[in-house]
């Protein structure tokens, strides 16, 4: 608790949300970790998910707009490479609009950390179809059933370059925070895919209305990245990989902009 | 030891459907809020994994374990 800043709890999520969940790693992480939380700017856009550090962490936060956090938290850290920049918003926010900011940010391997949490759904604005909303499911904005595919974050960031990619749901709460650990430590772009309960925007139009439900539905589908090798892209349907993706070294994008920088002008 | 900070539980039950043990169980007593936080029923069966802690999305749950 001497992360938090107790006088605000509990949180403003609904009952059963995993926001408070995220927030829980995110907190055991820094304290597993021994990091002060000064040392910490968080970042973040406009969403459920982006209220997760901001007010409850005693960090450095910076809301930004709908889908630019990414952009920001560049900015961020080549002024300021000293300082751990974590970037945590929803997958509206991350996937959906600032799409684009993501993809580039893992390409360039910038030093930052992204926690995206994935709870299928634009949930502070009443529940309208994301990009990783499942096919199938109704929605405010597709009131028969959504008729896309899905997006699948974690395997697009490992493509587009990151250092650090993977992804676990608020079920695994212990490879979760580890996970977290790593990312911190991970020089370059690391990224966490979070499958996170929204039983309030997303849930009740599929009868999913606890908490439990969800945790239930991950306990279940969840399946190991190192045992999908040998079953096809079908068998896989309906499951949800997790784990880790790729822990790997690259060159990193504010050290290339520093040494530039020193070569050109000396400083 | 388990401690829980009645006050701060929105009465979401998952620490009580997913302990191992089944030691937390829904109390009778109301919190401030509205909600029915859980109390430990079996403190002696617990084995100190702190799943409970982890998952508690309102931080209402701490293990001490000595
Ligand atoms: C530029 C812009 N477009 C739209 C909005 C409205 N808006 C606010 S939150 C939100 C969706 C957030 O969804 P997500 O990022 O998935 O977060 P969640 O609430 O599900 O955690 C939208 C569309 C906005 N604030 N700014
Ligand atoms: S609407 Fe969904 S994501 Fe937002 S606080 Fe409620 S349960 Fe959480
Ligand atoms: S620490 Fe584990 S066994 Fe003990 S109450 Fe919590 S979940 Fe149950």
């Amino acid at each position: 608790m001497k992360y938090l800043r107790e006088e605000i709890f509990p949180t403003k999520f609904c009952s059963g949300c995993g926001c408070g969940t995220v927030l829980n790693c995110y907190a055991h992480a820094i304290d597993e970790l021994g990091l002060n939380p000064e040392n910490i700017v968080s970042v973040t856009g406009i969403g459920c998910s982006s209220w997760i550090p901001s007010p409850y962490l005693k960090c450095d936060t910076l809301h930004t707009t709908h889908g630019r956090p990414l952009a920001f938290a560049t900015g961020v850290k080549i002024m300021k490479p000293d300082m751990d920049v974590v970037v945590i918003a929803g997958d509206g926010d991350i996937a959906g609009i600032g799409g684009n900011h993501l993809i580039h940010s893992a390409r360039r391997n910038l030093d930052i950390s992204v926690f995206l949490v994935n709870n299928y759904i634009y949930g502070m604005t009443g529940g309208q179809v994301s990009p990783t909303t499942p096919m199938g499911h109704p929605t405010t904005t597709t009131p028969y059933k959504n008729i896309e595919h899905p997006m699948k974050i974690a395997e697009l960031v490992a493509a587009a370059g990151a250092s650090y990619v993977a992804r676990w749901t608020t079920y695994n709460v212990f490879p979760l925070m580890e996970s977290m650990q790593n990312a911190f430590k991970k020089k370059g772009f690391s990224f966490i895919e979070i499958l996170s309960p929204c039983p309030v925007a997303h849930g009740r139009k599929i009868g999913m209305r606890e908490g439990q439900d969800y945790l239930n539905m991950f306990k279940e589908k969840a399946i190991k990245i190192e045992k999908v090798k040998n079953l096809s892209e079908k068998e896989l349907e309906d499951r949800i990989v997790i784990g880790k993706f790729v822990d790997r070294e690259r060159t990193e994008f504010t050290e290339s902009l520093r040494k530039l920088n020193q070569e050109r002008i000396g400083k | 030891m388990i401690e829980i900070d009645e006050e701060l539980c929105k009465g979401c039950g998952i620490c009580t459907d997913f302990c191992p043990m089944k030691v937390l169980e829904t109390s009778d007593k109301i919190n401030k809020k509205g909600y029915y936080p859980p109390k430990a029923v079996k403190e002696d069966e617990c084995l100190g994994c702190r799943l409970c802690e982890l998952l508690c999305p309102e931080f209402a749950i701490f293990i001490i374990n000595e």
